[in-house]
């Protein structure tokens, strides 16, 4: 490349196995839509086991459902759109070359996604906890082991406490993974955010960010079949 | 061979070998073909290593009440066997190590799309492969490479999530090497370079790479439910606790079938390219082998219940499974019969590479046509579970993939290192690993045929004088794989300078000197001619 | 000398026979095919090897009429061998009707068989000659795989499933019996012997030794020494006279045929499927019973008949 000095700008932007730079965009472009056929798939495996004990174990796994809180669920599906709106105006910051405006957005959506994993954490998860609904014996002691209104309501509903453990960690496992995903999703972003502060990005260069910025909507978009699936499914009671 | 020595010196030109030196100049190298060379080391271990138990489990069976170890010992060294084997070594075996050092050089690019994620899947390999070895010298694993549950969720006493673990985690190396190599075979190749005009093997390795992608994920999230499973007890495998120990096989088969092309597919693309050149012939039917390939990426995916024709799965999935298998030997027939044609009017020099290939051409169509019996219903119920399974595999598996593995080592050695491997010594291994293989798996087929379970650590003696065999023939096996072990090593050092293009073939990783430099061409290739164009050549 | 290094199993069931003939013709394809390739590859291969470094093969780039050829003449010959292959494997899944019944549990490491007549084997089964006999096979613990290699005939043995194969052997002897599906540390000692013996003998061997009551008498007692009838006699609980193979409406709205899985997991887990208009009120007996028991238990419900009808023999 440097026996090319009309191109020595673009050097630093350039890595050295691609010709040019829309070569390199495209590669990057390119690669992140594979990659998230990748994840389809891997999140594919756990939507078929789903599929299939849900349509064997029906009753209980709407009983299962009437466990989780729709209304956070909704709450948390707000909060992730909200998230993808501000990621889309950051790439469009980051398209015009506008570092301030990507650098307030990128923070937005950080903020937004850690909203989304406390309010899970807070609401959900630590309620599973004490209410001896999450699924296992990974502590000695806090088995699943549903009591009181929750037990009585399982019952009313005909529910197999089995099936129920069973709808519980299919629960946990998908928005376990999913939550995986928002956590490395905002390690991407606090890195992207750096870069951007330091002016790294320009109109000509600005393939992390679009190809993270996939990635983002990809998670929100697999939070969007969750929900319904996981909360909605029994039907609002 | 050509015999002309166009460089006296390998030294006296500036290339990957010898552009940097240290460990950490290879630990942390972007560049393709030092991290082909780091996956060629790390293979080449776990083939041993997986070899090794192979030869003890066929030591073993010499006596029908085990001549060696207990059962359970036994049943270490299988499980061992399967999983080192499959997802450590042929898995990874030609993509990662030539299909690395090839593919960047065939499309005429500097190096792959994204170097340092090629250098992260030659890590991520290495943690997969140390945690299972860990699992293996803690004690082991004897759930066979299948891992199927309940057995491995809920009663095997041995190393399963530490294991299993390692399993998961090689899993991402390969789909992060199929993801390199589809991003560079779709946006990097060189000027004129269109899709008909490139090498079969990389459209067999776009064919590969597409199961990767798609098929590796599925037995990832898999494995990690089983373990999940094992640590929580809490269950959507182990009826015990309500689930299903056949949605396990299904969703290890959904990836597992189609992986079995992703151990095949690659041979056949380096199948293509021998032949072609040993015969100075273009390929017959390029196209047909091009599109074979991708027939069979998505055929793989839809026929993994033929594993289960005997588990209990209804009648009416036994029936699709079962033609939609059928229809995948189709693909395979037509390009046995496109390399057999390749032949006729050729130019055919007996080279070691070239003897590969035509063992490969044999024990595959070998492989292939028993396949047949396994795809249909009535025979699978006799043969299921039976030797006659693990012969049809191995003669895939190993007189397929393994002797391709083989030639393509051989046909590129002196592309890698620079130098000629002693041709004597390289056909006489070849045959021997030929007659060692026969020997080893073809009385197998009648072992399962009279009806010899597989997995089994002592056997009814009626079935004694055909495992003696077969472990005789192991024994010659074994010897066969370490001769080019010894001939290859020492031609790294010893062996005369090969020159760019040793074997006067046609394709553009032949253009550039030997070993290439760093970035791979002087300047980017311009591509004017269609592959395998030998009859232009000047004579 | 041959007596060591059989070429055949033993052809001893009616489906063997259909079995040798579909095998032998697919190893003829292969043998065809494999010679076919081997030969033409030879013949190329000294035909037309390299006799001067500068020679110039024709360019042959390929036709369309041998690539029609060699995938028509294939794809005919898999669909015989497709065909073939599925027409027997669907006779031989539909068990005769009057057919001796065998329930087959699978355990590590070992077999426990029961006749409906009552006797009880472990690792041997006996049989008549002659006359259909249909396996019940389930496990108690991982999956095994219930293989006569003599017989042709192979199913896996599922924990929480019955699944049954059928056989009709025609050839008095002794042949082994295999687990074939992996199950742990003595998988490979998990093997017995199936004894054909003539229609006299099987008779005498029914009626003498260990004679004991009929797998339908023993699972009336397990319903007395449970207690089963304090509610399945009342009517707290659905009453279990005619039940078997109707249809039951669940408490969920949905419809099951009560079939031996759908009885075995009102058994083991009682609320997974709450017949309609009865409560949740059943302790499970997981543990408590084996799965032999279990089977002792489906076999005293399909032989109680409808209401009017006496406890009758299954």
């Amino acid at each position: 490349m440097a026996d090319h000095p009309a191109q020595a700008v673009q050097v630093h932007a350039l890595a050295h196995q691609f010709d040019d730079l829309d070569q390199q965009h495209e590669a990057s472009n390119f690669g992140m839509w594979i990659f998230l056929a990748t994840e389809i798939m891997f999140f594919g495996g756990m939507f078929a086991g789903y599929t299939i004990f849900r349509h064997e174990y029906f009753t209980s796994f709407a009983a299962g459902s009437h466990l989780l809180n729709w209304r956070i669920g909704a709450t948390n599906t707000a909060v992730l759109i909200c998230s993808s709106l501000t990621m889309a105006l950051a790439v469009h910051a980051a398209q015009l070359g506008k570092r301030m405006q990507l650098v307030t957005f990128l923070i937005l959506t950080i903020v937004l996604g850690l909203a989304f994993i406390g309010i899970k954490l807070t609401f959900e998860w630590s309620r599973d906890w004490n209410e001896y609904l999450v699924p296992g014996q990974l502590v000695l002691g806090h088995a699943f082991a549903p009591q009181g209104e929750i037990l009585k309501q399982l019952q009313e509903a005909h529910a197999s406490l089995p099936k129920v453990e069973m709808f519980m960690f299919f629960y946990f496992a998908m928005t376990g993974f999913h939550a995986l995903h928002m956590v490395v999703g905002v390690g991407l972003l606090l890195a992207l955010t750096i870069m951007a502060w330091q002016g790294r990005f320009s109109p000509q260069r600005f393939n992390p960010v679009e190809g993270i910025g996939l990635y983002w909507h990809f998670v929100d978009i697999v939070w969007i079949f969750l929900f319904p699936l996981l909360y909605l499914i029994g039907g609002i009671s | 061979m050509s015999t002309a020595t166009i460089e006296p010196s390998l030294e006296s030109r500036v290339h990957y070998l010898n552009v940097s030196y240290g460990i950490k100049s290879w630990l942390l190298t972007t560049d393709h073909k030092r991290i082909a060379l780091l996956y060629l080391a790390s293979i080449t271990l776990m083939f041993f290593v997986g070899g090794a138990a192979a030869v003890l489990i066929r030591l073993h069976l010499i006596e029908p009440t085990g001549a060696l170890v207990q059962p359970e010992t036994y049943n270490k060294l299988f499980s061992m066997h399967g999983i080192i084997m499959v997802f450590f070594f042929l898995i990874p075996s030609i993509p990662a190590t030539l299909g690395n050092f090839l593919v960047p050089m065939m499309v005429g690019a500097r190096d792959l799309a994204f170097p340092r994620i090629n250098l992260l899947s030659w890590y991520v390999y290495m943690v997969g492969a140390l945690l299972t070895l860990s699992a293996i010298l803690a004690g082991g694993v004897d759930t066979g490479w299948t891992f199927y549950p309940p057995y491995s969720s809920n009663y095997s006493q041995t190393h399963v999530i530490l294991a299993a673990l390692g399993v998961f985690i090689a899993g991402f190396s390969s789909i992060l090497t199929g993801f390199n190599f589809i991003v560079t075979i779709h946006k990097m190749r060189a000027p004129g370079l269109t899709w008909f005009r490139l090498p079969l093997f990389i459209w067999a390795l776009y064919a590969t790479s597409i199961i990767q992608i798609l098929g590796t994920p599925v037995v990832a999230i898999t494995i990690a439910l089983l373990g999940l499973e094992r640590l929580f007890h809490v269950g959507i495998f182990d009826p015990k606790i309500g689930g299903d120990p056949i949605l396990f096989q299904h969703l290890f088969w959904f990836y597992s079938h189609p992986a079995v092309y992703i151990m095949i597919l690659p041979p056949m693309g380096v199948i293509s390219e021998l032949v072609t050149c040993f015969s100075r012939k273009r390929i017959f039917g390029y196209s047909f082998i091009a599109f074979s390939s991708l027939s069979i990426a998505v055929i793989s995916f839809l026929v993994w219940g033929h594993h289960m024709f005997v588990s209990g799965q209804s009648v009416y999935a036994g029936l699709v499974f079962s033609v939609l298998s059928f229809l995948v030997a189709i693909p395979s027939a037509i390009k046995v019969f496109n390399w057999t044609a390749t032949l006729y009017k050729g130019s055919i020099s007996y080279d070691a590479p070239m003897l590969y290939a035509m063992g490969f051409i044999g024990l595959f169509t070998m492989g292939g046509v028993t396949g047949l019996f396994l795809a249909s219903l009535a025979v699978d119920v006799h043969v299921h579970d039976t030797y006659f399974v693990i012969a049809h595999f191995h003669y895939i598996m190993v007189g397929g993939a393994v002797m391709a593995y083989l030639g393509g080592i051989h046909f590129w050695w002196p592309k890698i290192t620079g130098r000629l491997y002693p041709d004597k010594w390289a056909r006489f291994a070849a045959l021997v690993i030929f007659i060692g293989f026969n020997l080893t798996f073809f009385p197998q087929y009648m072992l399962g045929y009279l009806g010899m379970p597989r997995r089994y650590a002592v056997y009814p003696a009626e079935f004694q004088v055909l495992n003696v065999m077969s472990s005789a023939g192991a024994s010659i096996l074994g010897v066969g794989y370490l001769i080019p072990l010894v001939y290859l090593i020492w031609s790294m050092r010893y062996g005369p300078v090969a020159g760019p293009n040793p074997w006067r073939a046609k394709g553009l990783e032949w253009e550039t000197p030997s070993p290439p430099p760093t970035e791979n061409f002087e300047e980017t290739p311009v591509v004017t001619e269609e592959a395998y164009a030998y009859s232009t050549e000047e004579a | 000398m041959w007596s060591g290094f059989p070429l055949r199993p033993d052809q001893a069931s009616t489906i063997a026979e259909g079995f040798d003939h579909l095998f032998y013709f697919e190893t003829a394809i292969a043998i065809f095919f494999a010679t076919f390739i081997f030969l033409t590859i030879f013949y190329f291969a000294i035909k037309y090897r390299r006799r001067s470094e500068n020679e110039r093969p024709p360019e042959i780039e390929g036709s369309l009429v041998l690539e029609l050829t060699w995938t028509l003449i294939p794809a005919a010959l898999c669909a015989i061998m497709f065909y073939w292959g599925s027409a027997l494997y669907f006779t031989n899944s539909r068990p005769p009707t009057a057919a001796l019944e065998v329930f087959v549990v699978g355990k590590q490491w070992m077999w426990h068989l029961q006749h409906a007549e009552g006797p009880r084997e472990i690792n041997e089964l006996h049989v008549p000659i002659g006359r259909p006999v249909k396996l019940t096979l389930t496990s108690e613990d991982v999956i095994h795989d219930f293989f006569v290699p003599a017989f042709r005939v192979k199913h896996d043995v599922v924990p929480g499933q019955y699944y049954s194969i059928w056989f009709e052997a025609t050839k008095i002897g002794k042949y082994h019996f295999f687990c074939a599906q992996y199950c742990g540390a003595q998988h490979s000692g998990m093997i017995g012997w199936v004894t054909v013996m003539s229609e006299v003998d099987y008779e005498q061997w029914l009626t003498g030794g260990v004679r004991s009551e009929t797998m339908a008498q023993a699972g009336g007692e397990l319903y007395q020494k449970y207690a089963c009838v304090t509610c399945h006699g009342t009517g707290r609980a659905p009453a279990f006279n005619g039940i078997y193979g109707q249809p039951v409406k669940l408490a969920s709205g949905q419809t099951v045929t009560a079939d031996e899985v759908y009885l075995r997991e009102s058994i083991v887990e009682p609320s997974a499927k709450i017949a309609d208009g009865y409560s949740p009120i059943m302790p499970t007996f997981k543990g408590q019973l084996s799965e032999e028991e279990i089977l002792q238990l489906i076999a005293f419900i399909k032989s109680l008949g409808p209401e009017e009808k006496k406890v009758g023999k299954p």
